[in-house]
């Protein structure tokens, strides 16, 4: 089955692979654990029930969420080590100590307030579990924080030097953490996830309104949705370019593949809408472009140069056709996120957000478009750092482990079988809660007169709420 | 005896970091592993709700001990993952498994005999491939260079094998011991008989690893019996024995405490009893703390973190289980 397949290959499938999985959960529970802060401190400060029911109908879908993302999470921190030791020996004492923060600051922060968030709110009283709330919110940021300045480091190295073993050492911490990228891809990262977020949030909102428009739960999750991707998108359209600036910079090849450019533009660059990247004749195939416009988007000039992949050696180039596609698929879907953005102002300036299908059934097909939108992006800008792992320093071809390739086979194999079993088993059970109908009095986590026998989590009440018995109102 | 530096202080912290790994996940991972053993319906809800709050908390430790075992000492790092490569890899896969059944077990009753099976797997599989690492560390890796020059099969001998059934055991005794502090009734009747079981079986392991440790390297065998470090380390095989008794008679006059706390002491022993084996290693036998050790910067600006950090960790972890006291009825927590 893998004949051919050097353990390189395996080994960088295995990582995109176990990375692109992973990442399906972080850039939905950054958002969503901010919005359950949000959720808590509305009901605190309004009483209004509508927002308590809300909280409780999303922390059951964050817990499942949240678990997912940790145990998939521990299996990369682990990775670097039996995939790529070599990677780990050479860079390690630059991304061990940012990983090290992103555990101390973070996980911890997560981990500890997790329990207090989802069971304690009659054990420690409002205020304190706002804290919780609060803290778990705030440790999923520091999360993002550390982890894209890690990632951002590898993209734009500064501060270090190469001691004789070939290892990165150490100089200047403060260039490290805040190296050139670092701030536009934290930008950009958590706008995205804050996006994805409202985009399944709005879903969930507009499906239910679709089959009862009256429903107030479904009528507040939606219209807090599309006013958070109203707000968002604009922002994440202008975080993207400032973010494309930025690579440009310190990264020019990644934008020339990106950009299908496999030629210098000396008179200004076309910007390709659509063509297929062909590396064997450097050439783009079948292409529908705009004069110009490259130019424009990159340099804010019609006739600014801009040099294309003939002045780079063939060695340096990154895979042209994924990069180029990702890009587009990414893109594309962040025009139709502006455009449900647009729509929904529209309907709501004429007071009918509730009472457009249209734009309903819209929200509910962007549901999932957040998620493809951000493995997109990664994809681009992990598969255009190719062929380097810490950029222009250390080829990926050098940072792997030293394994036979049935090793590698064998657990990809293992990877891919354990992860669609346990995690589509997980997503299903997720749907399944999205397919209930916020209600009155939603049961939460813990509930106080059922029968409880988990950690306050009655099944029968959780699979039907109508089951729910004596539905409580927090606090004591 | 190395001086006390950088590095020497920083094989302390992530010691301590692998410590609380093992006793705080190691009591969770060992309500999965006697899963089996209890009855479906209030005693499985039961012993799960007792760790439900606090297991993603204790996991966290693990991922401490890696990225700090990367951070400080990324020579070590980079020669024992790929040297543990299926171990590493099956633990992972286990910790999967267990991590969702958590959350998905209450709410997807439909699949729930999935989901204890998936618990009691997990937590069984992700303990014996942590005592086959440890016992593969214990018997020494083939280092080239800066990396792992052996196959992908060396780990697997008698003596790993024998190491990670050992803490399979300790870990039931951990989770045991657990049980009895926080449940009543039938499931603390049962967790007593549980308890002994394991606590003969844990003791009997000890012995067993303790014997044959001493004779895998000369280097081990020169450290427990060399002079005058006998003296110091002969302690520690007599306090396990102190700590055995106690635990017997603990569980006979029906404590609810102390055979938690003396289990604990059990494992910090044996955890000594290691570090007496290996210092000032880090990979045995290959690699010294101070040769994988990463630059003086990197182990500076990390120790300002950890520094502060890590006690204020331990202040709102031990709220955290402050908040969540007391027995778990299966009522839930009131």
């Amino acid at each position: 089955m893998f004949e051919g397949f050097d353990a390189l290959l395996l080994a960088r499938i295995q990582f995109a692979f176990t990375v692109s999985f992973h990442f399906i959960f972080p850039a939905f529970t950054i958002g969503l654990a901010s919005y359950l802060a949000v959720l808590e401190g509305l009901w605190l400060w309004t009483g209004r029930e509508v927002f308590l029911d809300l909280f409780r109908y999303w922390i059951k879908i964050f817990a499942l969420s949240f678990a997912m993302g940790v145990v998939s999470g521990i299996v990369l921190s682990y990775q670097f080590g039996t995939n790529w030791s070599v990677f780990s020996d050479r860079a390690g004492s630059i991304i061990g100590p940012l990983m090290a923060y992103e555990v101390l600051t973070a996980f911890f922060l997560e981990a500890g307030f997790l329990g207090v968030m989802l069971f304690g709110m009659k054990r420690v009283g409002r205020g304190l579990h706002y804290f919780a709330t609060l803290a778990v919110a705030v440790g999923t940021l520091f999360s993002a924080f550390w982890i894209l300045s890690a990632n951002s480091w590898m993209q734009t190295p500064v501060g270090y030097s190469l001691n004789e073993a070939g290892q990165f050492v150490p100089d200047d911490w403060w260039q490290i953490v805040f190296n050139p990228s670092f701030p536009y891809r934290l930008v950009h990262t958590v706008l995205g996830a804050y996006l994805t977020t409202a985009l399944v949030v709005g879903a969930v909102g507009a499906w239910h309104l679709l089959r009862d428009r009256a429903n107030e739960g479904a009528r507040v999750m939606f219209a807090m949705a599309m006013g958070m991707i109203v707000v968002t998108a604009p922002l994440q359209v202008l975080a993207g370019d400032m973010h494309g600036l930025n690579t440009l910079e310190h990264q020019p090849v990644k934008i020339m593949g990106m950009e299908g450019h496999f030629e210098s533009h000396p008179e200004g660059a076309p910007l390709y809408l659509f063509g297929l990247p062909d590396e064997t004749t450097a050439t783009v195939r079948y292409p529908i472009a705009i004069p110009h416009a490259g130019s424009l988007i990159l340099r804010h000039s019609l006739t600014a140069p801009m040099q294309g992949l003939d002045t780079v050696p063939r060695e340096e180039w990154p895979p042209v056709a994924i990069i180029f596609w990702s890009f587009r698929i990414m893109v594309g879907l962040g025009l139709l996120m502006f455009a449900l953005g647009l729509y929904a102002v529209v309907a709501g300036l004429r007071g009918r957000l509730y009472d457009t299908p249209n734009l309903h059934r819209f929200a509910v097909v962007m549901g999932p478009a957040g998620f493809v939108a951000v493995i997109a992006g990664w994809v681009t800008t992990e598969v255009g750092r190719q062929p380097y792992t810490v950029y222009g320093l250390l080829r990926t071809a050098e940072a792997v482990s030293p394994l036979d390739a049935p090793a590698v086979a064998t657990s990809l194999v293992a990877f891919v079988v354990v992860y669609f079993t346990v995690f589509s088993l997980g997503a299903w059970y997720i749907l399944r809660l999205m397919s209930h109908s916020p209600a009155p009095h939603e049961p939460g986590l813990e509930t106080s007169d059922a029968p409880i026998r988990s950690a306050g989590i009655t099944p029968a009440t959780a699979v039907d709420p109508d089951r729910a018995l004596g539905a409580e109102t927090g606090g004591n | 005896m190395a001086s006390f530096d950088l590095p020497t202080l920083w094989a302390f912290i992530l010691a301590f970091a692998v410590f609380a790994y093992v006793v705080l996940d190691g009591f969770d991972l060992g309500i999965g592993i006697l899963f089996p053993t209890l009855e479906p319906g209030v005693e499985r809800d039961q012993a799960m709700n007792s760790v439900a709050p606090v297991w993603d908390g204790n996991e966290t430790w693990l991922v401490l001990g890696g990225g700090g075992l990367l951070a400080a000492f990324p020579l070590a790092y980079a020669v024992v993952m790929p040297a543990l490569y299926a171990p590493i890899i099956a633990m992972l896969l286990a910790l999967v498994f267990r991590g969702v059944a958590f959350e998905s077990r209450w709410r997807d009753p439909g699949h729930q005999r999935f989901w204890d099976a998936a618990f009691a797997g997990g937590s069984m599989m992700a303990a014996f491939a942590q005592g086959v690492t440890l016992g593969a560390l214990l018997q020494g890796i083939t280092v080239e260079g800066r990396a792992y020059a052996g196959g992908w099969w060396e780990w697997l001998t008698p003596f790993s094998v024998l190491t990670g059934v050992s803490l399979v055991i300790g870990y039931a005794l951990l989770g045991s011991t657990w049980l009895i502090m926080k449940t009543e009734g039938a499931v603390q009747d049962h967790a007593f008989r549980h308890a002994r079981i394991a606590g003969i079986a844990t003791i009997v392991c000890v012995a067993a690893v303790s014997l044959a440790t001493p004779f895998l390297e000369e280097t081990y065998y020169q450290r427990w019996f060399a002079w005058p470090s006998v003296l110091f380390a002969a302690q520690v095989p007599l306090l396990v024995a102190i700590a055995a008794v106690a635990f017997f008679v603990s569980l006979q006059r029906r404590y609810e405490r102390l055979p938690f706390l003396l289990a604990l002491g059990l494992f910090a022993l044996s955890m000594v009893g290691l570090g007496v084996s290996i210092f000032p290693d880090i990979v045995p036998g290959a690699i010294t703390i101070h040769e994988a050790a990463a630059p003086e910067s990197s182990l500076i600006f990390m120790l300002v973190g950890a520094g502060v950090l890590i006690p204020i960790i331990l202040a709102y972890t031990g709220y955290s289980y402050w908040i969540f006291r007391g027995k778990v009825g299966h009522e839930g927590y009131h």
